[in-house]
């Protein structure tokens, strides 16, 4: 529930920042969701990178299906894509990565300053 | 341990993030270009455009309307002129601002700012053509006449408006992909515009290239080769117009040509030698509605976004539509309630070069009768995108700039001495801004020619039609008088003997009103007949398309609309009429392959149009070429600058020189005879086709074979669109080669009210993400017109239109 609730709230914060900001404001939004609930490790950057990967994601499939790819199936093949999915996929990707290494460097930031949790789980 | 695992994914994120906006060679800030709310996910339009309804703009003095119909067609109502103008460059920049900011770029010579180092010798190229010292020249004229003044500031205003509040996710997808921004605009650019439109039509000329071939040849056999006018031309001007003037008597030096001791091996690069037009107009007496018509449709190269816009431009004193060039203001051509007017290139020899004597390598100074004159320096500072900044020296002397001189071309082989000045109308001080001006307020046949004597380059071929009934064409341009074959080649430039003396009065240019045959018409052909008191050259005159055109004019009667588009879109390759005949006649038949003999058979058979589904115009095309490099191989001299004769000349010698020297192949001993490099020529066309169609996997049909397309400005090829099904080619009425042609059809049938179909290969919208990128292409390669909506005033109810846009002056109140 936690981890769901940090992708959605990056994703939030990351379309807020979006609307007055230039795109690396997700890398500011993933990082300080994740300084506030620090996760750990790959999860962090999962919340990050499915955060501000999936907004990116949805919100440029939703221009693609209105405006009938005219233009995302132009740039696919400017880049030597074979669609416009995969232009859809891209820009997931590069959002995600941005998002992943910032919500990363966020918790990474705050366990600097707490202490270390008794383990929990079983994995440990 | 903590410290260090944050530091590094911190470092990560950072580095990635910068390296996500910024450029990285020719890929786009990948982060800032995808990011779906401001990159270029924001540049895909829907087919309703969006946009703001209603809009402040501080610079209005008057509230002002757009209608735009269903083409995406603005129609601009202003209450006052300046306003006018003002939403004028607002409108255009809403959609084209990438295309005109980029076009002023290329005219200035300033490329490498945007794209690099690959531009700068092509950016170096423009300099010392002089088209920004031109643009400076005609700005200047033009900002001391009042009208010029504000017309050129307001449209800039306008221009500037839309830029203020552009942001990065509103930027034109061009920006994105290199990663600029636009600049202000100023009345310069649309200066540079204009002088990048008179390089296009008027940048032609082969003094060099002639220089050479009277070298290479003597002067008879040079003007045997290449002589100044065809046997059958038909000009511009009826041949039966009486001139009721006498030109000046000029002295012909004695000395005309310039001493050089050895082959020219660089000159300028030439623009497309297609570049040309169709224009005409016919008399009521011609028309099944009593009134004229008049047609034109301009063949430029075929880009994206298209050259033209088309707009209606209303206020109070003017009402006019047609096509404008992005980043000019008014209309280009077009027609209002009562008259319309077209253009076609009207080629002349207005660019003449001249040796420099030198007093030393300094470039300071120059010979000239016996002074000795003072140059002029010209820093031309280029800055090259991430790098540095060049700053090349040119020379310029009275006559015009030093275009080759030891530091240009940069690989320049045999540099030494030359100095080569170049005098040039297109660089002086002019006001066409002001002939469109009056042309679009034109009310008759007075205003018309009232307000060409604003025109001087590049020369045009103005036709004109009015509801009153009359038709005309003028030839309006800057043209020197010249004493026989001045400027034909390269002049001494040490005697005030061999300078241009004068230019021919405006009222002594070639022109005709109501001309008895009932109509008008000029495809860049010779202006005038013999006796026309001026001496007119150049090398260029096209000699095919005029002739079809006057010869199905001549026999239309009762003409309509459709009879006009199907003249437009005439196929019917006049050239190969004239020349395939002598070639299939002088084929020996009996010693063809069979392959060979179902290719003549399809040639036979053929009824000489262009149309894309036939085979035949692709392999006379083939075969014509093939000919032809035969018979002037002797012209393919390594490195020398040298132009081979023209077709017209090479058909005439094919008939009635078939034993001329030439015919006779050079790489080889024996000596050929005309059907043998024919019979060469044509086996060597079949297998190059076969061969075509190998590589293709498809037919030669002529559509495949020609593949017209449209690029677009940066060459990017998804922005772009091949293959377009149009027939017709080079020398045709539908002049649509590979990647030049027809950029704007235009009909206009006058009346009470004013009727007019037109189509352009394009779309309203420059942008590659919106349906108006390309939506008239489809039309324009099937030949089909759209009718254009002329509005009467704002308040016509007019079906068709999509949306209205007000803006409105900001009051002082709001500010």
């Amino acid at each position: 529930m936690r981890f769901i609730f940090k992708i959605i709230l990056i994703a939030g914060l990351s379309y807020l920042f979006e609307l007055f900001l230039p795109w690396w404001s997700v890398v500011i939004a993933a990082f300080l969701v994740n300084l506030w609930m620090p996760s750990k490790g790959f999860v962090d950057f999962l919340s990050g990178f499915l955060g501000v990967g999936l907004l990116w994601l949805i919100y440029a499939w939703l221009i693609d299906s209105d405006t009938a790819s005219v233009l995302s199936a132009r740039i696919a093949q400017l880049f030597n894509m074979p669609n416009a999915s995969f232009m859809i996929a891209i820009t997931g990707l590069v959002g995600g990565i941005a998002g992943g290494f910032a919500a990363l460097s966020g918790s990474q930031f705050r366990r600097i300053f707490i202490k270390d949790e008794p383990k929990r789980g079983y994995y440990s | 341990m903590k410290v260090v695992k944050f530091l590094l994914s911190f470092i990560i994120t950072i580095a990635l993030t910068v390296a996500l906006s910024i450029k990285i060679q020719s890929i786009p800030p990948l982060g800032k270009f995808l990011d779906p709310f401001h990159g270029f996910w924001q540049n895909a339009e829907t087919l309703i455009p969006e946009g703001s309804p209603s809009l402040a703009l501080e610079m209005l003095e008057a509230p002002v309307s757009v209608h735009y119909d269903s083409l995406l067609i603005p129609h601009i109502f202003a209450e006052n002129e300046t306003d006018l103008y003002r939403v004028q460059g607002y409108v255009m920049a809403q959609h084209r601002l990438w295309q005109m900011e980029f076009v002023t770029h290329v005219a200035a010579g300033r490329v490498s700012e945007i794209i690099g180092e690959r531009a700068l010798e092509f950016d170096r190229m423009q300099r010392r053509k002089g088209l920004a010292y031109g643009a400076e020249n005609s700005l200047q004229a033009l900002m001391k006449t009042t009208l010029g003044q504000v017309q050129l500031e307001a449209y800039a205003a306008g221009v500037n408006a839309y830029i203020n509040k552009l942001t990065y996710d509103q930027l034109p997808i061009e920006y994105k992909i290199l990663e600029y921004r636009p600049e202000s605009w100023t009345p310069l650019k649309t200066a540079l515009l204009l002088k990048y439109m008179a390089d296009d039509l008027s940048g032609s000329d082969s003094d060099l290239e002639n220089t050479n071939a009277l070298k290479f040849l003597g002067k008879e056999r040079f003007d045997f080769l290449f002589p100044s006018r065809s046997m059958d031309a038909e000009p511009v001007i009826p041949p039966s117009k009486k001139w009721e003037f006498k030109a000046a008597p000029l002295d012909t030096p004695k000395v005309v040509i310039a001493d050089t001791s050895e082959f020219i091996m660089q000159v300028m690069d030439q623009p497309d030698p297609d570049n040309g037009s169709n224009n005409w107009a016919v008399a009521g007496s011609k028309t099944r509605s009593g009134k004229p018509m008049l047609a034109n449709d301009p063949h430029l190269g075929l880009n994206l976004p298209s050259i033209w816009y088309a707009m209606q431009l209303n206020a109070p004193g003017v009402n006019v539509m047609g096509v404008t060039l992005p980043g000019a203001p008014n209309i280009i051509i077009g027609f209002n309630d009562s008259i319309a007017w077209g253009v076609t290139n009207a080629r002349r020899d207005v660019k003449d070069w001249y040796k420099i004597h030198f007093t030393d390598a300094s470039l300071d100074e120059y010979y000239y009768d016996n002074n000795k004159l003072k140059t002029q320096k010209r820093v031309e500072e280029i800055k090259v995108r991430d790098g540095t900044t060049v700053f090349d020296t040119v020379t310029y002397t009275h006559f015009g700039p030093v275009v080759f001189d030891s530091s240009f071309p940069a690989d320049s082989v045999n540099n030494n001495k030359r100095g080569f000045a170049m005098k040039w109308t297109a660089l002086d001080a002019s006001s066409e801004l002001l002939a469109f001006y009056y042309l679009n307020r034109a009310d008759n046949h007075a205003e018309y020619v009232q307000a060409l004597k604003y025109y001087e380059s590049p020369a045009q071929n103005f036709v004109f039609a009015s509801a009153a009934g009359d038709i005309a064409m003028w030839v309006q341009g800057k043209f020197p008088a010249k004493w026989r074959e001045q400027g034909k080649f390269l002049m001494d430039g040490s005697t005030s003997e061999l300078e241009w003396k004068s230019i021919i009065p405006n009222n002594h240019n070639p022109q005709v009103l109501n001309p008895e045959r009932g109509f008008v018409s000029s495809a860049n052909q010779i202006p005038v007949a013999q006796n026309y008191p001026y001496y007119v050259y150049d090398d260029t005159y096209e000699h095919y398309r005029n002739r079809r055109i006057n010869e199905r004019l001549g026999k239309m009667r009762n003409i309509m609309p459709k009879d006009f588009m199907d003249l437009q879109n005439d196929t019917y390759n006049l050239m190969a009429a004239e020349s395939l005949p002598l070639m299939l006649d002088t084929l020996d038949i009996a010693s063809l392959s069979v392959e060979e003999k179902e290719v003549y058979d399809l040639l036979l058979r053929w009824n000489l149009y262009n149309n894309v589904n036939y085979k035949a115009p692709s392999i006379y095309e083939r075969w014509w070429e093939n000919l032809y490099n035969l018979i002037w191989d002797e012209f393919d001299q390594d490195g020398i600058e040298i132009q081979k004769p023209d077709k017209e000349t090479t058909i005439d010698i094919m008939n009635n020189y078939p034993d001329d020297a030439f015919i006779d192949l050079q790489g080889t001993t024996v000596v050929e005879t005309l059907p043998e490099i024919v019979q060469e020529s044509f086996s060597q066309t079949v297998k190059e086709l076969n061969a075509w169609k190998e590589e293709h996997e498809e037919e030669y049909f002529w559509g495949n074979y020609k593949n017209t397309r449209l690029s677009h400005l940066l060459r990017l090829e998804p922005f772009s669109i091949d293959k377009l099904m149009v027939g017709g080619g080079r020398s045709i009425v539908a002049a649509n080669s590979q990647n030049h042609g027809q950029s704007w059809k235009m009909i206009v049938e006058l009346g009470d009210q004013p009727k007019a179909w037109a189509v352009y290969p394009g779309g309203q919208s420059g942008n590659p993400g919106s349906p108006y990128y390309d939506h008239m292409v489809s039309n324009w390669s099937s030949g089909k017109y759209f009718p254009l909506l002329f509005m009467k005033n704002k308040e016509q109810i007019a079906a068709g239109i999509m949306f209205r846009q007000s803006l409105y002056p900001t009051t002082d109140t709001e500010k």
